[in-house]
């Protein structure tokens, strides 16, 4: 292992702490960059231990496209909810528990994606099963749960695949 | 000019209230802890996001320079929203949903919270870690 990847376990992670660090004090001077840098250095070296793997990103222009669909949907989530919170009677919701078989491998992937099942319409992830291969969620109004499990699929877990395997 | 900034900052202001009001009565009117999960992860987000919005334009528009404090807060907000919200889930699951209640773990044995060995009062506690 090169000297370069000792000191620096996740590079993209430095680079990620020193922009949030800049972002943080709102102030662009060297000074601040330098010290966002040297905690962008220390941190991801002391917690090395815990990241025994970098996760690999297969394609990174796939994220952009990723962001932008979860924050439109995010948008559209928020109309909808709103609208079965005010004008729906609550005799006629249909909540129920829906569980979703994962094709994904990888932790990170995984976790993106209960992450935004959260975020989108009417869906929170509540829990995995006890060996990781699928996420039971839950639906606040779901006439047609395979439905839902189609659209998770197809919308979401598709683009995180080829992002990250 | 300056009208259009008004307009648009009193806009994102006014969609922020009615989306965080909206989550809070969901709060209120929704009839289990399951589905009152849903109205404030989802309708605080653009109630959130309208505000910081509103904020950044105010930023561009009154002082004259850029504000990224709020992206940050975003970013921030985006990460633990979904977090808080699993751990309620799993509390509640936990300690109110049984194994039959919930479908099937295929192609796992259970869910991750059944994934335990049941208490008995007197027992002494399991040394092994189950996982």
């Amino acid at each position: 292992m090169s000297l370069f990847h000792r000191l620096f376990p996740h590079p993209l992670l430095t680079v990620l702490l020193t922009v949030v660090w800049l972002m943080m004090v709102n102030e662009y001077t060297i000074n601040s960059l330098l010290f966002g840098f040297l905690l962008a250095t220390i941190i991801p070296f002391a917690t090395r231990s815990y990241w025994p793997q970098r996760p690999k990103l297969r394609n990174p222009l796939m994220v952009v496209e990723f962001i932008l669909v979860v924050l439109w949907d995010i948008v559209i989530a928020n109309i909808t909810v709103a609208r079965l919170v005010l004008f729906q009677r609550n005799a006629d919701f249909r909540p129920a528990y829906i569980s979703i078989p994962l094709e994904l491998k990888s932790p990170e992937a995984i976790t993106v994606l209960a992450g935004t099942i959260t975020m989108t319409p009417g869906t929170v992830t509540s829990d995995t099963s006890n060996k990781g291969h699928s996420l039971l969620v839950h639906c606040l109004h779901a006439p047609d749960p395979d439905a839902i499990r189609d659209e998770i699929k197809t919308r979401y877990e598709r683009r995180l695949k080829e992002i990250f395997e | 000019m300056s009208i259009l900034f008004d307009i648009a900052i009193t806009a994102f202001l006014i969609i922020s209230g009615v989306f965080g009001l909206v989550g809070s009565y969901g709060l209120i009117k929704l009839p289990d802890p399951m589905s009152r999960l849903h109205a404030p992860t989802k309708a605080t987000t653009l109630g959130v996001g309208g505000v910081l919005i509103a904020s950044m334009l105010h930023a561009i528009a009154v002082e004259g320079q850029v504000s990224l404090h709020e992206l940050l807060i975003t970013l921030f907000l985006l990460i633990t929203a979904p977090i808080t919200a699993n751990f309620i889930a799993k509390a509640h699951l936990h300690r109110h949903v049984e194994r039959d209640q919930l479908p099937d773990a295929a192609p796992d044995d259970c869910w991750a919270v059944h994934d335990i060995e049941p208490f008995q009062a007197g027992a002494e506690p399991s040394t092994e870690t189950t996982k």
